[in-house]
């Protein structure tokens, strides 16, 4: 085994937290380097430059690892779960491939405990995260509108992507129905902003943008990052954290691209892995001092997983809309999103209003959904749904539990032979209420809106998967893996900074509040430098 | 080397292929839409078998077993109602096989043009679209504040 020159901090997973922090903590001129495991994406790769465009999201450019199965990425065992794990392992993570919608968590969210008697509340609040948020916001472009009643004050710094055809069909039905809606913001540039081209409406951006409209670490915080003077180095997949005879993180061995192994000692290990990959690393870290994971003592790692069930609800309408020509998605509503124990549950879901589809993937979707028949009738039906299509998915809150979780598979292993993550995951009855209150006021909407043909999938294809819990954050180090400031409570130079430190989900799309925490997280450590250990 | 050659699939299943995609996507002379089973479109479903070429062997074989091997040989309503009915009863292979055949035949350009959509890539023309009506916003803006401010609450 190779060793490495050591540096003062050693940053795991270069996507939506790892370049964020990588990021913040460059100022302070350490010697910075990041490992990530994936490549350089190159815009010209990405599909919408070819005809296949619509096949590949469900081949290399798929959100699930599994099916996308790139030799970057690594197998998860989901066979008990009946959602599945959205992520995506290259320079700029699960930004790459996500939609880019772009909501922060509420205020509520972070005191579930306080406000609603279940639960946790996080060591911190919305309002010392809302300055990172807003920094957040300028790094990372976000187009919005100001002056939304359904949220806190927050000042997108461009406009807002179009409503089209399809979004004034949604608000007028909202509107009769005396429901909240707004444009969703998003990060999606909708005019030029920091050398990136505004959106020209390629489609369903999901799976990358050609045109560099589409937000992703690598185009915003990391070349920003390597210019300041922090090293990122691709093809570099971690097997495990190791630590000196002081209980501390001593480095990180990892497999460069040609399967050789490496040491790379550092000062500070910082761990942006996100909501499997980080308890994965953890627990592949296990040794004699620390048998049942690194930091876990608190026995929490791995546990507390949080997904966001989020059912599809979808319909047929008369009038030609928008199809799949622009970003999917427009609108959201948080007209149900607060707690409200008239409804029969506790907290409370986002809906989140989507454009039609391409015309593969409206022929593909209908087909699964068993309303596209095969033979003669399949190009009259086909051609009553082809951009007449409405949906609205539905963002639910699930709550932290224990037995939802992740652990190390007996028998899978990656390409290096590093044991591969197993979630166990099930869906509480507190948030089949609320999936079930959400899908049949998503049916209300469309049935406002003129949609016939209506059709629900309560773990939908491709629905997300958000990676949350797995190492809470928290005071108590019985109850929880970080501190208040990402701090592991059993290693004092071992931080993390991604989706697994929260304590509860909200309901909403994570990656906003993930990159927020993480500016959070670098922003104290540098308060902190001068006594980082203590 | 043609091309079922290069996707895996042997003669017999080439074939098979061809019976099935035109069953379940017929020609539409009145449309102008090809079926699943014309050559270019075919070549396409072939080309674009790769990682799915274990399931859509699968779902021949078991279209085959269900046809006792005389799928071509049916009836055009038996042939449809066959279709639809394995599809129904859903199964990774048949879903599969509908996805690589969906996915071939919605990027022809016969296909797309018939759809009065443009038979290309999105980028890097892009699409047009248009700005809506804002002037729905306005009822929105005047409601009061929905979400819950912790503090507040809290204090109380």
């Amino acid at each position: 085994m190779s060793g490495n020159e050591r540096v003062d901090v050693l940053i795991i997973g270069s996507g939506a937290s790892g370049a964020a922090v990588a990021w913040s903590l460059a100022e302070t001129k350490m010697r910075i380097l990041c490992l990530e495991q994936g490549d350089w994406m190159k815009s010209t790769d990405f599909p919408s430059t070819g005809r296949d465009w619509e096949a590949r999201r469900y081949g290399d450019f798929d959100i699930f690892p599994n099916r996308r199965g790139r030799e970057t990425d690594y197998p998860v065992n989901d066979d008990n779960s009946p959602m599945k794990v959205a992520n995506f392992n290259g320079v700029g993570g699960g930004t790459v491939v996500y939609t880019a919608h772009w909501p922060r968590m509420h205020p509520s969210d972070f005191k579930v405990k306080s406000l609603d008697g279940l639960a946790d509340d996080w060591p911190i609040d919305y309002w010392a995260l809302e300055r990172f948020y807003d920094e957040n916001d300028r790094m990372m472009g976000v187009s919005g509108l100001a002056g939304d009643p359904g949220v806190p004050p927050r000042h997108p710094p461009m406009p807002p992507i179009p409503l089209g055809k399809t979004g004034t069909h949604y608000a007028k039905a909202m509107n009769k129905l005396g429901w909240h809606w707004w444009p969703s913001d998003t990060t999606i540039a909708t005019a030029p902003y920091e050398g990136r081209a505004q959106c020209i409406n390629l489609g369903h951006c999901t799976p990358g943008c050609a045109q560099g409209a589409k937000a992703s670490t690598d185009i915003t915080y990391w070349p920003l990052a390597i210019r300041a003077g922090v090293e990122l180095r691709t093809r570099c997949r971690v097997r495990e954290i190791t630590t000196d005879g002081h209980d501390m993180a001593a480095g990180a061995i990892y497999y460069d691209a040609d399967g050789t192994e490496h040491f790379q000692p550092a000062e500070v290990v910082i761990v942006a892995c996100n909501g499997v990959g980080t308890p994965r690393l953890l627990l592949n870290s296990a040794s004699a001092k620390f048998p049942n994971g690194l930091a876990n003592s608190s026995g929490l790692v791995g546990k507390n997983l949080m997904l966001h069930p989020w059912p599809m609800i979808s319909g047929y309408v008369a009038e030609t809309l928008d199809g799949g020509r622009a970003p999917i998605t427009n609108m959201w509503s948080k007209q149900f999103y607060e707690t409200d124990l008239s409804r029969g549950f506790v907290r409370g879901y986002t809906l989140q209003f989507n454009r039609g589809m391409g015309p593969a993937n409206q022929a593909i979707t209908s087909a699964a959904a068993g309303q596209l028949p095969w033979g003669r009738d399949h190009h009259r039906v086909y051609r009553e749904m082809f951009e007449h299509r409405v949906g609205i998915g539905v963002a639910c809150e699930d709550l932290p539990e224990e037995h939802n979780r992740v652990t190390l598979d007996s028998m899978l292993k990656d390409s290096n032979g590093i044991p591969a993550p197993r979630i166990d995951y099930t869906i509480n009855e507190n948030t089949r209420r609320m999936m079930e209150h959400g899908i049949a006021r998503a049916e209300e909407i469309l049935t406002e809106a003129g949609a016939t043909r209506l059709f629900c999938s309560r773990t939908a294809l491709n629905s997300p998967g958000h990676l949350l819990g797995t190492a809470r954050m928290g005071s108590d180090p019985e109850r929880s893996v970080v501190n208040e400031w990402g701090r592991c409570h059993d290693v004092k130079n071992l931080f993390i900074v991604d989706g697994s430190i929260w304590v509860t989900g909200g309901g909403v799309n994570p990656t906003s509040t993930i990159q927020a925490l993480a500016l959070y997280v670098a922003d104290q450590m540098k308060r902190r430098l001068a006594n980082l250990f203590d | 080397m043609d091309s079922n050659a290069v996707a895996g699939l042997s003669a017999t299943e080439f074939d098979s292929l061809r019976d099935i995609a035109g069953a379940m996507i017929p020609a539409d002379a009145n449309l102008g839409a090809p079926g699943a089973d014309d050559p270019a479109i075919l070549d396409d479903i072939v080309k674009s078998v790769g990682r799915d070429l274990p399931l859509i062997r699968q779902a021949l074989a078991e279209i085959a077993a269900k046809s006792s091997g005389a799928f071509a040989g049916l009836d055009r309503d038996k042939r449809e109602a066959l279709i639809n009915g394995y599809y129904a009863g859903g199964g990774a292979a048949i879903v599969a096989l509908g996805r690589v055949i969906l996915s071939a035949y919605y990027r022809d350009d016969r296909v797309l043009l018939s759809l009065k959509h443009e038979a290309r890539a999105p980028f890097p023309k892009g699409y047009t679209l248009e700005q809506g009506d804002w002037s729905l916003l306005e009822a929105v803006r005047k409601r009061p504040p929905l979400w819950r401010d912790d503090r507040k609450e809290l204090a109380k």
